[in-house]
């Protein structure tokens, strides 16, 4: 007996296949076992005896799949998660960026936004912020909503403040958001110079050279044959000598690129084009 | 005298092809009983789940490599699984097993308030290698596992618990024992052994 319903293999790639060609979102080159789980999820909450009644749904009914991109993309994020990775930043990142005169900085996969705020009060407080542009993207719509809002709950607040002082923050976090009915309100002057987009890193190509990238828990979900497109842009995006940052558990060591970045911090995940 | 015929028959196909292992509050000790139990060149890969205050660093492959006589480490994304290699979830993300015979991470929400979940990755050995996969859970004050431990035993795998009586935290396995998902229920010393024993079945 198996865990999932029969055919699930056989019906997750027509659904995938169907999302594709009616959506264009490419979900073709995921790992398997974390979308099969997203799926089964996904089939409990939309109510579906099988996959096939889940794709007959989303077909034909784009609300019915943006619920459904809602589960496939794992919105999950935090301010500062790793903040040891905000601290190698400031100290090894930070000192060659204000050697430009203008930044443009890259957060692929941006989720909800806690990455950039993240990343804009580090650049605010190393007076870094006023000449940089952000591109922050993903391909969740309405996580970029969310993220262009940047409002979050009262209850994560405790986290970030932990994660923000732990990441070698110069100030209060508090300084950063009006506390208002169970939730904080980001201060919009941080997100003055970001811009949010609709970008996959499946199917769109580069839009900007950028000084940095960052990356996180986005490739973990990906192939390698996909990692390696990513890695591609990144590359392409990058200006010589540029940085790119990725998740705790991602490396671009054993990839097609390997060789075209060398490790700055190598616990962090910090690299740097050659 | 007369020596047995040699028999014809293909050698069987090995049974089991993994061992995941939960635990949760006391699981340090439990593990410290078991894994050292484990004889060297153990064949099959060994993947362990630990609840742990989030955030820490994972001293968990050093702390152990001390103590057993198998090679551990953390489990590293897309990584291929090796016999005789005992690898531990990393703090703060899910580990999953893929079909493919590598390992997958994901930071998707805590599950019973865990990340990494042994349901997570007890789901993932039971879709991935079903009948193959031997699922053990041992004590914990979380009502994780149950359910991952019961996916593994109904697609055919092997599955134990704890002896909650002897158990440091007896509501995890407590709760694979209500729910059915235990086929035997064994104090850590026959666990161990039985582990042990999976060597010989070739
Ligand atoms: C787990 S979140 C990571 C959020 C944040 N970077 C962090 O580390 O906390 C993964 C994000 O990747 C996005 N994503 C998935 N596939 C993508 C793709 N092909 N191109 C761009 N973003 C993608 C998802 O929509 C989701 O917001």
């Amino acid at each position: 007996m198996s865990l999932y319903p029969e055919n699930f293999q056989i019906e997750i790639r027509l659904l995938i296949e169907a999302i594709y060609l009616k959506y264009n979102h490419d979900f073709r080159n995921y790992s398997p076992a974390s979308l099969r789980r997203r799926v089964a999820y996904a089939l409990q909450q939309f109510g579906c005896q099988t996959v096939s009644a889940l794709q007959e749904k989303v077909l034909h009914d784009p609300d019915a799949f943006m619920r459904l991109l809602q589960i496939l993309t794992i919105p999950v994020s935090e301010m500062f998660r790793d903040p040891t990775y905000f601290l190698a930043l400031r100290q090894h990142v930070v000192p060659m960026l204000r050697t430009y005169p203008s930044l443009k900085v890259w957060i692929a996969g941006c989720s909800t936004g806690e990455e950039v705020y993240s990343m804009a009060i580090l650049l605010h407080e190393e007076g870094l912020l006023e000449r940089t542009i952000l591109y922050a993207t993903d391909i969740n719509p309405q996580s970029l909503e969310k993220a262009e809002r940047g409002i979050y709950s009262a209850d994560s607040v405790r986290k970030f403040t932990q994660n923000y002082q732990k990441a070698g923050g110069k100030r209060a976090f508090s300084d950063y958001y009006t506390a208002a009915y169970n939730s904080a309100i980001m201060d919009k002057s941080l997100r003055q110079n970001v811009t949010f987009a609709d970008h996959s890193l499946a199917t769109d190509s580069v839009f900007s050279e950028t000084h940095f990238v960052s990356c996180r828990n986005v490739l973990i979900y990906f192939d390698r044959a996909l990692q390696d497109r990513a890695f591609g842009l990144f590359h392409e995006s990058l200006c010589r000598r540029g940085f790119l940052g990725l998740g705790a558990k991602e490396t671009v060591q054993f990839s097609a690129y390997a060789e075209l970045f060398e490790p700055v911090v190598r616990e962090d995940r910090i690299f740097r084009k050659k | 005298m007369t020596t047995a015929a040699p028999t014809s028959a293909p050698r069987p196909a090995r049974r089991f092809a993994v061992v995941v292992i939960g635990a949760s509050a006391g699981g340090i000790e439990a593990l410290g009983t078991v894994l050292p139990m484990l004889p060297k060149h153990y064949t099959l890969p060994v993947v362990v789940v630990l609840h742990l205050p989030a955030d820490e660093p994972s001293l968990l492959a050093e702390v152990f490599s001390y103590k057993v006589g198998l090679a551990t480490k953390e489990a590293d994304e897309k990584e291929r699984l090796q016999p005789g290699v005992i690898y531990f979830a990393p703090p703060s993300y899910h580990l999953l097993l893929e079909a493919d015979g590598t390992f997958a991470l994901s930071t998707e929400e805590p599950v019973h308030f865990s990340r990494p979940s042994i349901d997570v990755l007890f789901g993932s050995a039971a879709d991935a290698y079903g009948e193959r996969a031997v699922g053990v859970l041992l004590t914990g004050a979380s009502q994780d596992g149950a359910r991952g431990l019961l996916a593994i035993r109904e697609a055919g795998g092997q599955t134990l618990a704890q002896d909650p009586a002897e158990a440091m935290i007896s509501i995890m396995p407590a709760a694979a024992v209500e729910l059915g998902a235990a086929r035997a229920v064994l104090p850590l010393k026959d666990i161990g052994r039985f582990l042990a024993g999976l060597e010989k079945e070739a």
